[in-house]
């Protein structure tokens, strides 16, 4: 299967082309096919982990591969075995060959790779699951699933690249497919609004991540991943083209995976359908980024000098990123958003994490904080579907819910708390680890900010869920569970928010995941922390320490209410919260507005004169050489050259036709006397 | 065995046909004088197969008869149709192909 992995992309976008053409005339209006592809895709997805885990397992020394999975949870055996080398499972073809560079077409399957395939397939299908509900009744309903499977296809080719080229061009079609699939009601400015900021707001780290593609090409001599990591590695690229190349590839990722200053079309992104957000944050879209960064680990890991333990550009962007969103989640009262900043903030800590040299634990966060986000995106897709009358607005429409919809309640609850980072849900195993690998690799200072980014965490869940679930109703409709194809996706990711942390939860000396998905060729050693009682107490306390701030402040109406009306200092804070750091107009009215002024005026000027001017005055020569050709050479010389060849046939002919006579005897004539001549000929010559 | 006296004799034939052929007017006449050159050539083979002891060349003369009767019978059909369309055996007035 490891092999044949192609065939896991190739599914969805094969479901993609049949629900476009025969999908409306389908019973259920082609969703049944991109559940039924997305399906089979999980399906083969978890051979391929399961045959990859084997392989591990096996080149480890455990002959019995997977049976000894039980053995190490209760032996505690994980990591005592010598490091062996697993090369990934590759296979590809020449796409096309230009001089010495050949482009590529092909699968390279490690640990990473079925990771993700695992998490992107599975998500992915929920949310198909989740959408014949959700979506039911829509106008699009059909290109919706459509689009849901070439979404899913084109993260699935990303993630299964061998090079970068195809990285690149799966990493396109993702972006294409969310600027689509947010703009999905298109109908109404605001949401096609935001799907074109998404679409330009993450072209402008694309850029960043193309340019980086070719740096690396150059410095690498070839587009292979596995190539220019092991390049990387050995120290045969030059140190200052691996910066270049790092900086502008964690360009691409900064668009991407919404980190500060470009995570303003994230929010805004919440305007598409809920399936799409849970996708676009949890499996798609926004993780395609921490995945590059993951991928191509070593070009950053040497070109930023992680090692070093000083203060890098990629640590201190996701560090920044954490408290950023953290802060914006507080003062949101949509649901939605609430959750998109929350996703803002986790992904600064894949980010960060990736910064301080923690590969294991962001990829680790990445898994987990899929299946929670999830979970929680699609948990307030339930909220407004069954219970605020299609609102997001938590203060306006929302509260009490619990009573209602014990489903959801529960499930959103069991999010809530692997996202806080509450032991034992995903959320605590996976986030500790950043932390300790930050502790352990002396970042104290990115220690700090994910604590604090901890505290923060918890402290708006809290708030999130009190407004949501507990309180009075405050809206207008008779709110009820949601139908079994919404609470049934919920109810899976609940239990893999609650499991997925075990996988290597190292308190417990569980550190599967660190065996199955670092990629042992082609790697830098990385320093993997041991577990650190004190350090995983003190997360645990200051989230605790969260909940029970906000808690206080909203369950028990403690604290300082209503000091935004009565401290002109605090007021001035929120308003720059509410104003989202006032990022959104620095672009649009600073940035936006200088090109549409100044620059508009200049490019504007540019055009009219310069670029009108020679394009006219290219067209004036063009005329005139053109006139010039017509009559000089068209007329003179080539109809003279085809005239000239007509009258001179005409001419030869006319006196040819004097020797066809019609007579046979003088026709006869001619060939005696030829033949007499030729004769003649013969004997003079050839004595 | 002389061999001249032949040669001599065949040339003179040959030429006489070349002459009808290319100044006799009547068709039947033309055709007479393609017999006198071919069997010019026969002369001119037998004389050799005997000059050097081959009897290959005799045999190339029957063949050569033969054919020239058919050839004859051809010609003189055409001849037919000729006086038939316009007649006359006369050839220079069967020059519709002229240019």
């Amino acid at each position: 299967m490891l092999r044949n992995a192609w065939l896991i992309p190739l599914l969805p976008a094969l479901s993609f082309v049949a629900i476009l053409l025969v999908g409306k005339r389908l019973p259920r209006r082609g969703a049944e096919l991109g559940v039924g592809a997305v399906g089979a895709s999980f399906v083969l997805a978890c051979v391929a982990a399961w045959q990859w885990i084997d392989r591990v397992e096996g080149a480890t020394g455990k002959s019995e591969g997977l049976r000894a999975f039980g053995k190490g949870v209760l032996g505690g055996e994980g990591g005592e075995h010598a490091e062996v080398a697993v090369a990934p499972v590759t296979r590809g073809f020449t796409w096309w060959q230009n001089g010495n560079v050949e482009f590529n077409v092909g699968i390279a399957i490690d640990g990473l790779a079925v990771m993700m395939l695992f998490v992107v397939t599975l998500v992915s299908f929920l949310v198909h699951v989740y959408s014949t509900s959700y979506m039911e009744g829509d106008r699009r309903f059909t290109h919706f699933y459509a689009l849901l499977s070439l979404f899913t296809a084109s993260m699935l080719l990303l993630v299964v690249a061998d090079n970068t080229i195809q990285l690149l061009v799966g990493w396109e079609l993702v972006g294409l497919c969310s600027f689509v699939l947010i703009g999905h009601w298109w109908e109404e400015k605001p949401n096609a609004d935001a799907a074109v900021k998404a679409f330009l707001t993450t072209r402008v780290g694309d850029v960043g991540l193309m340019i980086g593609i070719i740096v690396l090409f150059f410095a690498a001599g070839t587009f292979d991943i596995q190539a220019i990591n092991a390049q990387a590695v050995e120290g045969e690229i030059g140190h200052t083209l691996l910066v270049v190349a790092s900086a502008c590839l964690l360009g691409g990722i900064i668009g991407k995976s919404g980190q500060f200053p470009l995570h303003t079309w994230l929010p805004d992104a919440m305007a598409g359908p809920t399936p799409v957000s849970a996708l676009i944050h949890a499996a798609t879209m926004v993780v395609a980024g921490v995945y590059l960064g993951a991928r191509l680990y070593p070009v950053f890991f040497e070109g930023f000098s992680i090692d070093g333990g000083t203060i890098n550009v990629m640590a201190l962007i996701g560090g920044t990123t954490i408290i950023i969103g953290a802060a914006l989640a507080f003062v949101q009262n949509d649901i939605k958003k609430v959750l998109a900043y929350s996703t803002i903030s986790q992904l600064g800590y894949m980010v960060m994490g990736l910064g301080v040299g923690a590969w294991v634990a962001a990829v680790f966060h990445l898994f987990t904080h899929a299946f929670f986000k999830a979970l929680l995106f699609l948990g307030a897709g339930s909220v407004s579907h069954s219970g605020s009358h299609h609102s997001f607005d938590m203060k306006a429409d929302m509260g009490g819910l619990r009573k209602f919809m014990p489903v959801t309640f529960w499930t959103f609850m069991i999010g809530s708390l692997a996202l806080a980072g509450i032991i034992p849900f995903a959320g605590f195993w996976s986030k500790d680890e950043i932390l300790a690998t930050a502790g352990q690799n002396e970042f104290t200072f990115f220690l700090v900010i994910g604590l604090v980014g901890a505290f923060m965490t918890a402290a708006y869940m809290t708030r999130c869920v009190y407004l949501t679930f507990f309180g009075e109703y405050r809206g207008h409709g008779e709110p009820h569970e949601s139908p079994r194809a919404i609470t049934v996706p919920l109810i899976v990711l609940a239990g893999f928010s609650v499991l997925a942390g075990l996988v290597n939860a190292s308190a417990l000396e569980i550190e599967k995941f660190k065996e199955w998905v670092e990629p042992t060729v082609a790697f830098p050693a990385l320093e993997h922390p041991e577990f650190e009682l004190a350090g995983a107490a003190l997360a645990l306390a200051v989230a605790l320490l969260g909940i029970l701030v906000s808690y206080a402040y909203w369950f028990r109406n403690l604290g300082p209410h209503g000091i935004t009306a009565r401290n002109p200092l605090a007021r001035a804070g929120y308003t720059f919260l509410e104003n989202k750091y006032y990022l959104d107009a620095l672009y649009e009215n600073v940035i936006v507005g200088s090109i549409k002024g100044a620059i508009a005026r200049a490019s504007y000027w540019t055009n009219q004169r310069v670029i009108d001017g020679a394009v006219n005055g290219v067209a004036t020569g063009a005329a005139q050489v053109g006139r010039f050709a017509y009559d000089v050479l068209d007329q003179k010389a080539v109809d003279g050259a085809v005239n000239g060849l007509a009258v001179s046939t005409g001419q030869t002919g006319g006196l040819l036709r004097y020797v066809q006579s019609g007579r046979v005897q003088r026709y006869a004539l001619m060939l005696f006397a030829s033949v007499a001549l030729l004769s003649l000929a013969l004997f003079v010559f050839s004595n | 065995m002389a061999l001249n006296q032949f040669l001599i004799l065949s040339a003179f034939l040959f030429c006489t046909g070349v002459y009808g052929v290319l100044a006799r007017r009547n068709g039947v006449l033309v055709l007479m004088s393609v017999e006198l050159m071919l069997n010019a050539v026969n002369i001119n083979l037998v004389a050799f197969s005997a000059f050097v002891r081959d009897v290959g060349g005799q045999i190339f003369a029957l063949f050569v008869i033969t054919i020239a009767a058919a050839e004859v019978g051809v010609g003189l059909a055409i001849v037919l149709l000729i006086y038939r369309n316009l007649d006359s055996p006369d050839l220079d007035r069967v020059d519709q192909l002229k240019g």
